[in-house]
């Protein structure tokens, strides 16, 4: 059964000690500078470098959730309505190619920004979310530090991961545990030179308690529910999809 | 045109209804009519239903001037069905409606006495009490029947030949056979209401009755092993306006804290918010659907305690945000991409078959519906791939590119029986950014999802 062995993989890179409150993504270098990982349970904060890379962000964003949530909780998509048409809308064939079961996936749609946090703060308080993706349309100044702050607090009790997808560079401080501007990066390239697995250039602008690190090269593994790290030639090479696709 | 009712002033002047409007005017010149709205009719009917619920939950319209209310067991609070007749008659007036009323074992025998004289004694009513055919009623009083005593006394096998229904009328009429009434609102499995001696002019002090109410039920839904899926809370207003907040629940549940909260979600969720006016005298209660719900047991594993407090969460953001806000998507049963996935409420678990080993996502995470057009596209071969395309006013240089993957149109479902087909590409920028782009006919490119 497939998801048992996702889970077993999981639980290989999730740290040890603890409850894992923090979970590998799987590039050392970045999860040294991480201090072993992303921690959950906190509010991280993230958004495309240029509006192009909305889908690259969307996709991280997700896969994050991903690791936070485990192969089994549940995730909720907590989205503005009024920004879903331009950049299109969350397609299910497309969640399971990035090994998100849209099954575990709950859309919630609020109507603008500030129902959309009043919905946060519910559902990051919530035991029964594991992690939570909220995207709000555009940069509101409703979102705050007090708004931040609250959101953790949340999290911190429920052990939620909150992953808010901001639509542009905030600009303004934050509560958040870490930051992340994210872009596509190129991909390793297929057979023929067909595009291949996800890529992403992720820098970690700021973490509380913790230096920013530079951009890396991530590259998703669906099969493994990990990122590997591109920038090392070592581990593009041996997990690169030229080899998993011949 | 006729008169099919006049006011208390136009009957003192001696005009009834049938009169011709003609004859009407003829006879009092500063006649003011107006012309019959039996929308308006039914809607105000429909309103004085609705606030009869504060009596009984069997209440029935009569159209277009009537209705029955089934006291059966509700008359406890009153002493007597005259006592509920005077109040509901002083409601009534205070609105500006005249009313009579009257009852009856049978709502034959209720409608009698209201519509044709408070007789103590059925058998005094006219004939015409019993509303059958005006011909049969014409030809009843030819016979020398004046009084439905009279018809009572000859046999009835005989009526039955002669007129049809017009015994089963009679003994309907006599509390011989009692029928049961369509209620407007069938009578909830559960229900809990409690009226005030005087009304009470604050919203929250009419939500801490309802929170008696919920216990209250909840009681007697444990009592049965059942659980709510739907409570309507509905508040009377001294006015006879009637507010109703109605609840659903994902899950069958007797949690009197959890609806609570639902309800209090509900009416912070209101767009207006709650007038009292000058204040409320009854708070009802109905648990509208109930379904099987085992008693608690002690020690749940954590498992089915996530279930639940998911179920909790889902069901406290339905009722702020609409249940149509809340959703899940399904695989859909089709391989044109804007059907390949369905809708589905929250409370749904879709079955969606994992993704090949070593493949990389072949379809996009966000698809853009409708698809959007995009310009500038240079492609080498008519039938290759592009090489530079511009949308949301950017160019982007394609390095990377798989495709076409054909996706024919569904002939079989369309009536024209046709639609092109698309060509679908997988394409990567210079910086990485992977698009889903269609090409349609020769030259028309559109940008139909963006890939992680």
């Amino acid at each position: 059964m497939p998801e048992s062995a996702r889970l077993v993989h999981s639980s290989c890179h999730a740290t040890s000690g603890g409850a894992s409150l923090r979970v590998g993504l799987g590039a050392d270098a970045l999860d040294r500078a991480l201090n072993g990982g992303l921690a959950r349970g906190r509010l991280h904060e993230l958004w495309p470098a240029h509006p192009s890379d909305l889908g690259a962000a969307t996709g991280f964003a997700l896969m994050l959730a991903r690791l936070a949530a485990g192969p089994t909780g549940t995730i909720v998509y907590l989205a503005e309505a009024r920004g879903a048409h331009r950049a299109g809308a969350l397609h299910g064939p497309g969640l399971v190619e990035i090994g998100v079961d849209p099954a575990r996936l709950v859309l919630v749609e609020a109507p603008d920004a500030r129902e959309l946090l009043r919905v946060a703060a519910d559902v990051v308080r919530s035991p029964a979310v594991a992690a939570a993706v909220l995207a709000p349309a555009r940069p509101t100044p409703l979102l705050d530090l007090t708004a931040g702050r609250r959101l953790t607090l949340f999290a911190e009790r429920s052990g939620a991961t909150a992953l808010l997808l901001a639509a542009a560079d905030p600009a303004q401080p934050s509560a958040a545990a870490t930051r992340w501007r994210v872009a596509a990066a190129p991909s390793v390239p297929l057979d023929a030179g067909a595009p291949g697995h996800p890529a992403f250039l992720a820098e970690l602008v700021r973490q509380r308690g913790g230096p920013p690190a530079p951009p890396a090269r991530l590259e998703w593994r669906r099969d493994l529910a990990r990122f590997t790290d591109l920038s090392q030639p070592v581990a593009a090479v041996a997990g690169g999809g030229r080899v998993a696709r011949a | 045109m006729r008169l099919t009712a006049v006011g208390r002033a136009a009957l003192q002047a001696g005009l009834t209804p049938g009169l011709t409007l003609a004859d009407a005017r003829a006879r009092a010149p500063a006649l003011h009519a107006v012309e019959r709205d039996r929308a308006a009719e039914a809607r105000l009917l429909g309103r004085i239903v609705a606030g009869c619920a504060r009596y009984t939950p069997a209440v029935a319209a009569e159209p277009p001037d009537g209705l029955v209310l089934d006291a059966t067991g509700c008359l406890e609070p009153w002493g007597d069905a005259t006592a509920l007749a005077d109040d509901l008659l002083d409601r009534l007036a205070a609105g500006g409606v005249a009313a009579r009323a009257g009852h009856g074992g049978t709502p034959q025998a209720a409608r009698a006495r209201a519509r044709f004289g408070d007789a103590p004694d059925l058998r005094d009513l006219p004939v015409a009490a019993l509303e059958a055919a005006p011909d049969v009623t014409t030809a009843l009083r030819r016979a020398g029947l004046r009084t439905v005593g009279d018809l009572a006394r000859r046999p009835r096998a005989l009526l039955a030949a002669r007129f049809g229904d017009l015994a089963l009328r009679l003994a309907r009429l006599l509390e011989e056979e009692d029928p049961r009434i369509t209620p407007a609102r069938t009578a909830p499995p559960v229900a809990a209401s409690r009226r005030f001696a005087e009304p009470i002019g604050r919203v929250e002090d009419a939500f801490a009755v309802l929170r008696d109410l919920v216990a209250e039920a909840a009681v007697t839904l444990a009592e049965r092993q059942q659980g709510g899926r739907l409570f309507a809370a509905r508040l009377f207003r001294s006015d006879g306006h009637v507010a109703a907040l109605r609840v659903a629940t994902g899950r069958p549940t007797r949690d009197p804290a959890l609806v609570m909260r639902l309800f209090d979600e509900r009416l912070a969720a209101l767009a207006d918010p709650l007038d009292p006016g000058f204040g409320f005298d009854a708070v009802r209660l109905d648990v509208a659907r109930a379904e099987p719900l085992a008693p608690a047991q002690e020690g749940l594993d954590a498992p089915a305690d996530d279930r639940e407090a998911l179920g909790d969460l889902l069901d406290r953001l339905a009722t702020r945000l609409g249940p149509a806000r809340i959703r899940r998507l399904g695989p859909g049963d089709s391989h044109i991409p804007e059907c390949a996935e369905e809708v589905l409420p929250a409370g749904t678990a879709p079955a969606w078959q994992p993704a090949g080993e070593g493949e990389p996502p072949l379809r996009p995470l966000r698809l853009l519906h409708p698809p959007e057009p995009v310009e500038a596209v240079l492609f080498e071969t008519p039938d290759g791939p592009p090489a530079r395309f511009r949308w949301a006013g950017i160019d982007f240089r394609v390095v990377h590119e798989e495709g076409p993957e054909r996706i024919a149109a569904e002939w079989w479902r369309r009536r024209d029986r046709g639609g092109q087909p698309r060509d679908y590409f997988r394409v990567e920028d210079e910086a990485g950014r992977r698009f889903w782009l269609f090409r349609r006919g020769q030259a028309a490119w559109f940008l139909h999802g963006l890939f992680a």
